[in-house]
């Protein structure tokens, strides 16, 4: 396939699909649907990050039958949040293993009133012990889930490492350490819940996945599917954030629904939604490397450890991604990733954007630049002669069979940036001035869609039909909420059916209308759901070319003509397709071997930073990013979600600290958990290379979690490069920058990059 | 018990209304409950993200934290009222042209900081553009997109008060 396929619509930057709905605030987000008979719900919470429930009491200064009030006891199926172990209770029955655990539900139809009374719960524990970081939980002294803390570990092995290190000029070790980070979408989680004896349950909400909420209100309520609906609101941001919570949330709201008999309402304000809902995967990853006297990477021996909290959510997968991303995009014939995942009582983590992989991209990256230091090599040029290149195996054995353009990315992130005369103009500024330059470089990449057999366990099924009305409609349940989910895919339909833009628009994320084409995670949407939109487009054009006389040209009218000759005769215009893995797939999950992802986005990003040494502030004051996501589908939303996903790394590597307190988190407010505002983020420039991937939707792969990837290794590096220092930890606040550069003085100067 | 709450009055959007609710109601609230206008968003309830600007007496606010009683005679705008007779204001046109928005909720905040900035200097610089956006916090886009709207949009025309001029002119 040619970079420069000829497309219409496919590559052009036509207007966002629901972008005027959102700019004359038309858009309906959840708490804008106003229902006059709704009641508002909310939640008691454990105040202890372990333990036994005593009792639970209710004030009798609050006149309690005008609440509704749910406890475990009211569910009326399975007590469970239904993701990948059914380990985590939809409310809490008897015992509580992390703060905000939920435990009592409370609906009324005053807003105002039942926050109010969430406090007049009192509720008696006997305290257990509890556990709170990676360290104690390894130790195994509590075990406070299954029998050992294990929520899941895996093994992955290349080549013989053992025998590996006898050959090393080098061996160069290293820790690296990630902390908590909150997704921090401006749209906190809500939900609005009914229930109705004929129809069951219906949810509509702020969620990524309806058909994850689906399958735990199915069995939380213990109903058959067509009693089950989940209808997508209006989403404020998401970021995986919205990935596995909304499925507590919508039950919680449903259980107060069904024994109001009111529709409810929730909708968490900030302070709970920071305290009680998923975060980052804290992670812990330490290397062990060996190099020969040449600058290549011999043996990679890699532990890695994240902290899952209380629950094991979606821990698993983020620790396979984690590994799976490790070892970076290098060659190294002898690999050992060993990983676990451990239980501690925290709150739950869960997805959020790059899925474990920022955590090891960050070790691996960072640790790269100290190797070279090590070895007494430039960082760039100790990347680029362990590169992979096409045909090269990496960690899974996994051969690269589609071009691999590293080198490319790398000498354009150099010009672009103007690297090396910066770094060098900085070095000689740096002696004489107390702001301390320095340019630091990443580079990675990110496996598309679901890992290994994951798509095709999911078999997504998704369609496009044609309403009578004259509209086409794409079908699937991937939802919009700021990515551009609604725009892409109707792009691909619209230029696959060889129709207007315009013609074409999204059937309501809605259980009831759309089929179950997989969660909106895992950059998947582009490349696997936009390639199932592509081929069930081309297949609707060849079956009006059959039956209904379609020709080969064709305006937009004669199209919508031929559909209803179609309808005529058999009813309804209706195509779909299930996903079909490219061929020559194969992977073992046993093993850890193979095709880990049918794709990769490959990438190379630079910072600039300026460390002062007054103030100990870093402030990141350029930034470039090159990339390789395949055909780009739409220049602007594409250039949107790099730049959007560098700010939240930014963020990840000096602004954002999650601070705990036994548990809980102490600064559960925008006012001081800080994200990088208008006046933080620096000039971002975003360049792609396009090299069209033949089994995504008109060549593209995935975009969305890579831009999170690359910054905080590279602002780290850029910082090591400014002070001469090596920080391996995020987020890096000012205190840790003066607390490394003070014992970096009393000990000696390190050599400087 | 059913108090009856003094009439407030106020001009939202160029219209006059009177609501009678508790003084130290929230404008965001009333806004939202009272007078059905859900454009405005809440994202924290304490006056750092922004979602809830809207413009009162030519002043840039966060709805969140003011008391409707001090809405008492003022002249209060929305993103409701930015589009004049279904045609959208120069900012508008400009996000939507540049990517400036993307899961929407910040919008309708950033909208009101970027018209009100635009009416204050009708041809910002990129450090005056950064200032008068840094009340409003977005999540997606990292900022880029919507500094370059904004500089669009002021190319486009001087985008407060909507002119007749300035509609011809694009």
């Amino acid at each position: 396939m040619s970079t420069h396929a000829t497309t219409r619509i496919v590559g052009a930057p036509v207007p966002r699909k629901e972008g005027v709905d959102k700019l004359v605030g038309r858009a309906l987000y959840v708490d804008d649907l106003q229902r006059e008979d709704a009641w508002y719900g909310a939640t008691v919470r454990s105040s202890i990050p372990r333990g036994i429930i005593r009792s639970i009491a209710f004030d009798r200064a609050v006149d309690w039958s005008e609440f509704t009030i749910v406890t475990a006891k009211d569910v009326p199926g399975e007590n469970q949040i239904h993701l990948i172990v059914a380990d985590q209770p939809c409310l809490a029955d008897g015992k509580v293993n992390h703060c905000e655990e939920p435990i009592v539900l409370l609906a009324h139809p005053d807003k105002h009133k039942v926050r109010e009374a969430v406090s007049a719960v009192k509720i008696e524990y006997d305290p257990l012990p509890a556990i709170f970081s990676i360290e104690e939980s390894e130790r195994q002294d509590v075990i406070v889930w299954g029998a050992d803390n294990l929520l899941k570990s895996f093994l992955l092995e290349k080549g013989d490492l053992d025998s590996a290190w006898a050959d090393a000029a080098h061996i160069v070790e290293g820790e690296y350490r990630t902390g908590a980070q909150e997704h921090l979408y401006i749209e906190n989680n809500g939900i609005i819940a009914e229930y109705d004896a004929e129809r069951g349950v219906t949810v509509w909400g702020s969620l990524q996945c309806p058909y994850y909420v689906f399958k735990s209100l199915k069995s939380v309520f213990d109903l058959p599917e067509k009693k089950v609906r989940v209808i997508q609101t209006e989403t404020g941001g998401a970021f995986g954030g919205k990935e596995d919570y909304p499925s507590t949330l919508a039950c919680h709201a449903a259980l107060l629904a069904m024994k109001s008999g009111h529709p409810v309402k929730m909708v968490y304000d900030r302070l709970e939604d920071l305290a009680a809902t998923t975060k980052r995967h804290p992670s812990r990853v330490r290397h062990r490397t060996a190099v020969d006297a040449n600058g290549k990477l011999l043996a990679m021996d890699i532990n890695l450890a994240t902290d899952g909290g209380a629950y094991s959510t979606l821990s698993s997968t983020v620790l396979s991604r984690a590994t799976l991303h490790s070892t970076g995009p290098y060659l190294c014939p002898n690999v050992r990733v060993r990983s676990n995942a451990w239980a501690t009582n925290m709150v739950p983590y869960g997805a959020f954007r790059g899925f474990g992989a920022p955590q090891a991209i960050f070790a691996m990256e960072r640790h790269m630049d100290e190797i070279a230091a090590a070895i007494g090599m430039d960082p760039i040029e100790f990347r680029r002669r362990n590169f992979l290149h096409d045909g090269d195996m990496n960690a899974t054995e996994q051969v690269m069979r589609e071009p691999v353009i590293l080198d490319q990315l790398l000498d354009r992130a150099l010009k672009e940036s103007d690297f090396h005369a910066k770094r060098a103009r900085f070095a000689h500024e740096n002696d004489t001035n107390p702001v301390k330059r320095g340019m630091g470089i990443s580079a990675f990449y990110h496996g598309s869609g679901f890992t290994g057999s994951g798509e095709v366990v999911l078999n997504s099924l998704a369609g496009v039909d044609v309403t009578p009305e004259g509209k086409v409609r794409v079908l699937v349940s991937n939802t919009e909420f700021g990515q551009g989910t609604n725009t892409i895919l109707t792009q691909v339909a619209a230029e696959a059916l060889g129709i207007d833009y315009s013609a074409v628009s999204m059937a309501p994320a809605d259980t009831n209308q759309v089929p179950n084409s997989g969660p909106t995670v895992a950059s998947r949407t582009s490349m696997v759901v936009g390639r199932l939109i592509e081929r069930a487009s081309l297949q609707l054009i060849a079956m009006l070319r059959n039956s209904a006389g379609l020709g080969e040209k064709y305006t937009t009218e004669e199209f919508f003509a031929a559909c209803e000759r179609f309808r005529a005769a058999k009813g309804e215009v209706l195509s779909t397709c299930r996903y079909e893995p490219p061929p020559g797939i194969v992977w073992d999950d046993k093993k850890y071997h193979g095709e880990a992802y049918p794709a990769y986005a490959w990438a190379v990003y630079v910072a600039q930073v300026a460390v002062d040494t007054i103030t100990y502030s870093a402030e990141v004051e350029e930034f470039w990013a090159v990339q390789e996501v395949g055909r780009v589908l739409h220049p602007v939303l594409a250039e949107g979600q790099i730049e959007g996903g560098i700010a939240q790394g930014i963020g990840y590597a000096v602004y954002e600290k999650v601070v705990w307190n036994s548990g809980r988190m102490a600064n559960n407010q925008m006012t001081n958990y800080i994200m990088p505002t208008a006046e933080d983020v620096p000039p971002i420039h975003v360049f792609f290379e396009q090299i069209p991937f033949r089994y995504g939707a008109y060549g593209a792969k995935g975009i969305g979690e890579l831009p999170h990837d690359g910054p905080a290794p590279a602002i780290l590096n850029a910082i090591r490069n400014a002070t001469g220092v090596p920080f391996n930890s995020i987020p890096l606040l000012p205190e840790d920058l003066f607390a490394g550069l003070a014992a970096s003085r009393s000990i000696e100067e390190p050599a400087a990059l | 018990m059913n108090v009856h709450w003094p009439p407030i009055r106020f001009t939202i959007n160029g219209e006059t209304c009177e609501v009678h609710v508790p003084p130290m109601k929230r404008l965001l609230d009333v806004l939202r409950e009272d007078l059905h206008l859900t454009g405005t968003k809440e994202g924290c309830g304490e006056g750092e993200c922004g979602s809830c600007s809207v413009r009162m007496n030519g002043e840039l606010v966060n709805s969140c934290l003011v008391p409707v009683l001090q809405a008492e005679a003022a002249e209060v705008q929305t993103v409701e009222g930015l589009a004049q007779q279904g045609a959208l204001h120069p900012i508008q046109e400009a996000f939507l042209k540049c990517g400036g928005a993307q899961c929407g909720i910040c919008t309708p905040g950033m909208l009101m900081a970027a018209a009100q900035l635009l009416a204050r200097n009708p041809h910002p610089q990129i450090a005056e553009i950064r200032e008068g956006l840094a009340g409003n916090l977005c999540r997606c886009t990292g900022f880029m997109r919507i500094f370059e709207s904004v500089v669009v949009a002021a190319q486009e025309k001087s985008a407060d008060p909507i002119t007749e001029e300035a509609r011809l002119a694009r």
